[in-house]
């Protein structure tokens, strides 16, 4: 029996989730979307021969030696019907979209965009979650007073409404705010819009977490050596909160995907030229009982990385969160 | 394992026909991985009828985990419990979920160390006795609620008619705790099994707890098997007395021989460091060292690495010897007189 | 008790109105942005947007602005809608407001039940297979779009598999009191679409709650009082994770209410509250928008308060704190 000398919790989670084949598997699938989208410029026009940007509504391709235009006269009303999938990797493998343009170079195009947008309103909503939360729950009195009362309203406003309302107007505007200038169609918008509307989710926890933890021996300790709140906040409260956040990054992230793609749904989301696996399942709306790969395709992106994430997340909470651990007997 | 079973037939009160409970070698360990942690190995002990039996042991030593695989309470698929635990004759270990719900509350009870949480928040104290009662006898409702109402006054809960409708967090840590014995003695169980069952009060209800137990033992006429790691519990309560260290029985006998003679150097320890009752104290501070991990029980004697007079013969492992009273540990009589009067020339 | 009561009442108050003003201050204070221009369309002269801004009272202070819409809006009631000029607000939210409430309650309890029992017997199978079956499917729940759930469940009805469900009626809203089964029929589908994400959500909470139950010192009270793994599941640990439960169902079914169920609105074609909201918040048609959010503010902050309620009967804990 080799006597084991005690771990870090840090380390020791760690190594939990790396066991936890769940997970570890839901890690890879991720990955792989991120790398398979993060390289879209490297590869993309190996298996698509347009620019998936402008229109395509002249083009045409070769299909088994015969040249078909990749728009069709619609076969009822008006319009055109875009070319079905080819199922093929030289071309329009997922078909074309109502523009002509290939619609699988732009799944690849718009994962990037995605989770450039999912991932960063997760980073600035927790590191704004837990400043806000730390600070209202270490500091009480009047600072606790109104971080509480942003908390309460925002949480009781629909996430989808509010981030709705921002939108709309913050889209045909832009931002101005002082020297903070963001053009209406900047990613910047959407990004800080869904990372705002989710703040209390993780501020409020956070938030409890200092509360129990400021009465704690250690911190009153702590406190009573004369060690400053900057100390205080950096060395003894955050690594108790940290766990807290990690649980939470990875299930805000699918969070903030879900709503982006919502968002570009409803219109109010990532403008033209942009693409993100929302606006091209948008796109393909108008196409659904004609070509539904269009639409579905994105789809099923996006369930597949949420899934993820929320594998991921599940694993996080069993590693990092004690309360999940089995108690112990005797 | 150990090289001698130990004989039974030189014990006292506990003649194989009329033990309430007789455990032959009990052992638990979870396989963990680290590797295996034994956290009983080889426990002996008999119950009879109406004797309060102490185990006693700092925590860690494995008493509450003997206890919990006796009723089956140890729900871990990583546990393994092997040895022989026999009830009123019938042979225990083993049994089904399903086989063992009416031994359960039934004719053991039990009361556990924190009675902040032993009782579901969520139901008031009547109903969560009620439910027992129901649960192995055929009265009625009203007939259990009754019942209830007597055993909370027999408890000594002031106002019980009234009382019995409230809320667990309606009463302080005390009346809380006789609540639990109240309940734990509702079907007049043969045994009742104390795990810690005044650790988590204040020394004024320690006392009352104590003085409570010892009156419904005689009023009810259950054995006790009171687990605790104060030897001021063990003297005012025990009849008998088996100390644990690292989930090994070390010492054994009647409560008199084992306070006013031990022999094995951890029973010094432990009553070297004995709260008067009146002064608690958490650690047994004057034992050096702590309880190891479970992982480093050496093969020898487990408490060589923190014994004073360890010795060479300690690798090896010492059976629990002697008669009534016995211990293990390879100390003759003749060094434990000798320590004895060193100390004496000390102090 | 009253004083409670009073407390309750008077930070419900204040968190409707702090609503209220961040929703005007969105519209009308955000820097830089110009409401006049947004209300006009977006290639407007000069001189339309200056003419939009006198009739709507544009170049007023904020707070005279503010005041004479909850004026209009709450004592006078007859605020009437920016874009369609003469349209009446309060009526356009009590019509669309039965329609979101069928929507609810209808996906409520199928959530409910299936959210409930898919936790439950997760629980109570832990360790077999059918707990990380039940799991699976509760994250996949959680990781649909709503509004692709919906077209794709539109698609498959109308197309693929047709022949089977060839009697659903096509999208949009008859009314119960004008026919309680073509009701039925017609919300079928929003139903399921809108209960798939919150039944995964309360499966996989009633599950954690209910693990993390089984864990605590009353659950080895009560097996040690012998009573048997089903009865300390369905009463002693279900009944002390309902509470977190119920108190998730009440914020949501509010939030729901008061417009929250909007992307299965716009996909199914119903003219809910959540529909109206969207297509004001497109027009900018203030004054519908600052009525379906009073509206929804409210559902929201009635529904915490029945929460509190609720938490009382079923927490016996909290009825001292009162």
């Amino acid at each position: 029996m080799i006597a084991r000398g005690s771990e870090s919790p840090w380390r020791s989670s760690l190594r939990q989730l790396r066991r936890n084949r769940a997970s570890m598997m839901a890690l890879g699938l991720l990955m792989f979307m991120v790398v398979a989208s993060l390289l879209a410029p490297v590869y993309a026009h190996l298996v698509a021969h347009v620019n998936p940007f402008p229109a395509n509504v002249q083009g045409t391709i070769s299909l088994g030696g015969k040249t078909v235009p990749v728009l069709q006269p619609s076969t009822v009303g008006f319009g055109v019907t875009p070319i079905g999938p080819t199922w093929h990797f030289s071309s329009y493998f997922l078909g074309a979209d109502p523009q002509g343009r290939d619609v699988f170079a732009r799944l690849l195009y718009g994962g990037r965009i995605s989770l450039l947008i999912s991932f960063s309103s997760a980073i600035i909503c927790c590191v704004i979650a837990a400043i806000l939360g730390m600070a209202g729950g270490y500091f009480g009195g009047g600072i606790d007073w109104v971080v509480s009362r942003v908390f309460d309203i925002v949480w009781a406003f629909p996430v989808y409404l509010l981030a709705i309302c921002l939108s709309v107007i913050l889209l045909t505007s832009g931002l101005n705010i002082g020297f903070i200038h963001i053009a209406p169609g900047s990613l910047l918008l959407p990004i800080l819009i869904i990372a705002a509307v989710y703040i209390p989710y993780v501020g409020r926890p956070v938030r409890g977490i200092v509360m129990t933890l400021r009465e704690r021996e250690f911190i009153q300790a702590a406190v009573g050596s004369g060690a400053s709140d900057w100390r205080i906040l950096r060395k003894e409260i955050w690594p108790n909160v940290a766990p807290t956040v990690m649980v939470f990054f990875p299930m805000m992230v699918a969070f903030d995907m879900l709503t982006e793609s919502s968002l570009s749904f409803l219109g109010v989301g990532v403008q033209p030229p942009n693409a993100t696996w929302g606006t091209i399942s948008n796109d393909g709306l108008q196409l659904l009982y004609t070509r539904p790969w269009v639409s579905i395709a994105p789809g099923i992106c996006i369930v597949l990385t949420c899934a993820a994430l929320n594998v991921l997340g599940d694993g996080a909470r069993d590693a990092f969160d004690p309360k999940a651990k089995l108690r112990g007997g005797a | 394992m150990s090289s001698n079973p130990t004989p039974q037939s030189d014990r006292r009160g506990a003649g194989d026909d009329d033990a309430v409970l007789k455990v032959r070698d009990l052992s638990v360990s979870f396989a963990t991985r680290q590797g295996l942690v034994r956290a009983v190995d080889g426990l002996n002990l008999d119950v009879a009828p109406k004797e309060v039996v102490g185990i006693v042991g700092e925590s860690g030593s494995g008493k509450s985990v003997a206890m919990y695989s006796m009723l089956g309470l140890v729900r871990d698929a990583n546990a393994s419990i092997t040895g022989s635990v026999v009830f009123e004759g019938r042979e225990i270990l083993g049994l089904s979920d399903k086989e063992m719900q009416p031994l359960r509350g039934g004719q053991i009870g039990m009361i556990f160390q924190d009675p902040m949480t032993a009782l579901t928040p969520v139901f008031s104290v009547g109903w969560q006795i009620v439910e027992q009662i129901r649960q192995h006898t055929e009265l009625t409702k009203t007939q259990a609620k009754e019942r209830a109402v007597e055993l909370l006054a027999e408890v000594g809960i002031p106002d019980a008619r009234r009382r019995v409708d409230s809320f667990p967090h309606e009463f302080s840590g005390g009346m809380r705790q006789r609540v639990v014995i109240a309940m734990a003695l509702s079907c007049n169980p043969k045994l009742l099994i104390a795990d810690e069952p005044t650790t988590a009060l204040d020394v004024t209800t320690q006392a009352q707890i104590l003085e409570l137990m010892g009156r419904l033992r005689d009023t009810h006429g259950s054995s006790i098997v009171i687990i605790t790691h104060d030897m001021g519990v063990i003297a005012e309560m025990a009849d008998r007395v088996t100390v644990m260290y690292a989930g090994r029985p070390v010492e054994s006998g009647p409560e008199i021989d084992v306070v006013r003679s031990p022999r094995h150097p951890y029973t010094w320890g432990l009553l070297g460091a004995v709260p008067r009752l009146g002064e608690r104290s958490e650690r047994l501070a004057t034992i050096p060292g702590n309880v190891m991990s479970p992982l480093d029980v050496p093969e020898g004697c487990a408490f060589a690495p923190r014994c004073e007079y360890a010795m060479p013969e300690c690798v090896r492992r010492p059976a629990m010897t002697g008669g009534d009273h016995q211990h293990a540990c390879w100390l003759s009589d003749e060094q434990r007189v000798a320590i004895g009067d060193r100390t004496k020339e000390a102090s | 008790m009253f004083t409670f009561v009073v407390r309750r009442l008077v930070s419900a108050i204040l968190v409707m109105f702090s609503i209220s003003v961040m929703v005007f201050l969105i519209f009308f204070a955000t820097p830089g942005v110009n409401p006049a221009a947004r209300i006009a369309g977006r290639s407007a002269s000069p001189q339309v947007l200056a003419q939009v801004s006198a009739e709507f009272g544009l170049n007023r202070p904020l707070p005279i602005r503010y005041g004479l819409m909850m004026w209009h809006l709450f004592i006078k009631q007859d605020l009437t809608s920016y874009v369609n000029i003469g349209v009446r607000v309060i009526p356009q939210i009590t019509g669309a407001a039965p329609v979101t409430l069928s929507l609810v309650l209808g996906a409520a309890v199928i959530w409910l039940i299936v959210g409930v029992a898919g936790g439950l017997v997760a629980a109570a199978n832990r360790g077999k297979w059918v707990d990380p079956l039940i799991m699976f499917g509760g994250i996949a729940a959680v990781s649909i779009p709503v509004f692709w759930l919906g077209q794709v469940v539109g698609l498959l009805t109308q197309t693929k598999f047709h022949s089977v469900f060839q009697w659903l009626p096509g999208s949009g809203y008859v009314s119960f009191t004008q026919s309680p089964g073509q009701w039925a029929l017609h919300l079928l589908l929003p139903w399921f679409t809108l209960a798939t994400l919150y039944a995964g959500v309360y499966a996989r909470v009633l599950r954690a709650e209910l693990v993390n139950a089984m864990n605590e010192d009353y659950v080895r009270t009560a097996r040690a009082k012998g009573l048997s793994e089903r009865r300390i599941l369905m009463r002693h640990a279900l009944r002390c994770s309902l509470i977190s439960v119920v108190s998730l169902f009440g914020l949501d079914f509010g939030s729901l209410v008061g417009g929250a169920a909007l992307l299965t609105e716009v996909v199914f074609g119903l003219p809910g509250i959540g529909m109206l909201t969207y297509t004001s918040l497109q027009n900018l048609d203030l004054p519908v928008i600052m009525a379906a959010v009073m509206y929804g503010a409210f559902f929201i902050v009635l529904a915490s308060a029945v929460v509190d309620v609720l938490y009382a009967v079923l927490d016996p804990r909290v009825r001292v704190v009162k």
